[in-house]
């Protein structure tokens, strides 16, 4: 038996669907490469796989995902994490608030933000940039009518340049998303034995 | 439908900072376009007709505020633009399960359980279709949101 996760944690638990992901040897050839199956790579996820159920859509997720997240200039990945965490902690995605303060705390090599954010909620004491950041990815994901002009001012103040502030507003909102896809069609949950 | 919603729908300055910010993200701002088309109008659009998709899109849009994006969704609902209403519930088209959900992913995510899921299981709706409504649901999310979001900036830069 597995347990579902309830509160938020950086320990990433396994993600359990609730419906069956595609089979990966019935597939089909546009579930194959929309996968990124190759004969060198097979090990796929049961999140990839049940996204496999729409392969057109799958197809164009994981190169946008990657372009939001990844991509050089703009605001720095630390600070997308954060992005990405705020919409997260609104939705209440376990799974990718778990995904996203652990790579935050990797990349800053610092546990303090996620720590606070995780012990303290929403309200955490955190330095002026990262508070402007989070307060914006919050309102957003809220409801896009919640961020306004006084968001703006707040990431304008904290040195934010145009470049960076389109950066947060993608990051949010790709996790405005990634959590309808995550926390909707799956479980957060601790197995017994070790998940690979 | 060819041109990109995003750009479309914000009015960005020429010779602004946010146009800048938009040209080095050209290669997202295609992605996103891209990603509307396998949402919207999928060449294997299962039991969701595009005019259907549309029509959901509409109301999702218009339940966050997002009126012009609502219309321009909903010019392309067809025999669905009924469920564009908020207070539409989808009985009169034998959709009454699928919109309560996709109303509840798109304003309650936090509270959506296993048993949503179970429900729609029960109204006969197969799991790739599921799945199917999910990505649109959260597509719309994405989109309403990087829009309202480059308004900001614009406003502000």
């Amino acid at each position: 038996m597995s347990k579902v996760i309830t509160k938020f944690t950086r320990n990433v638990p396994h993600w359990q669907p609730r419906l069956t992901p595609v089979d990966l040897a019935e597939a089909t050839e546009d579930q194959l490469a929309a996968l990124q199956v190759t004969p060198s790579n097979t090990k796929v996820s049961d999140y990839l796989l049940t996204l496999a159920h729409d392969a057109e859509s799958l197809t164009v997720r994981s190169p946008l995902f990657n372009a939001i997240m990844y991509d050089a200039g703009g605001m720095s990945r630390a600070e997308r994490e954060l992005g990405a965490l705020g919409a997260s902690m609104v939705n209440h995605c376990i799974y990718c608030a778990a995904v996203h303060a652990m790579r935050h705390a990797q990349i800053e090599k610092s546990t303090e933000v996620t720590d606070k954010l995780f012990r303290d909620g929403a309200g955490a004491d955190l330095d002026p940039r990262d508070r402007a950041i989070f307060d914006f990815a919050v309102a957003l994901s809220r409801a896009p009518s919640e961020a306004g002009p006084e968001h703006l001012a707040a990431l304008t103040a904290a040195g934010l340049d145009a470049a960076e502030m389109l950066d947060l507003v993608l990051s949010a909102a790709l996790f405005g998303w990634a959590n309808r896809l995550m926390h909707v069609l799956g479980d957060p949950v601790r197995q017994p034995e070790t998940a690979t | 439908m060819t041109d990109n919603t995003v750009l479309t729908s914000v009015a960005i300055d020429a010779g602004s900072a946010l146009e800048a910010a938009v040209k080095g993200r050209a290669n997202i701002l295609a992605l996103t376009r891209a990603a509307e088309n396998a949402v919207l109008r999928p060449r294997d659009p299962g039991p969701w007709s595009h005019a259907l998709r549309a029509a959901l899109a509409a109301r999702i849009a218009g339940l966050n505020g997002a009126a012009d994006l609502a219309a321009r969704h909903a010019a392309e609902a067809g025999d669905f633009a009924a469920l564009v209403h908020p207070d539409a519930d989808g009985a009169a088209q034998g959709l009454a399960a699928v919109v309560a959900f996709m109303d509840k992913v798109a304003m309650a995510t936090r509270d959506v359980t296993a048993d949503d899921i179970a429900g729609l299981q029960a109204a006969g709706v197969a799991d790739a279709d599921i799945v199917r409504l999910a990505e649109l649901n959260a597509f719309l999310s994405y989109q309403i949101r990087v829009i309202a979001g480059l308004r900001l900036i614009g406003k502000a830069s």
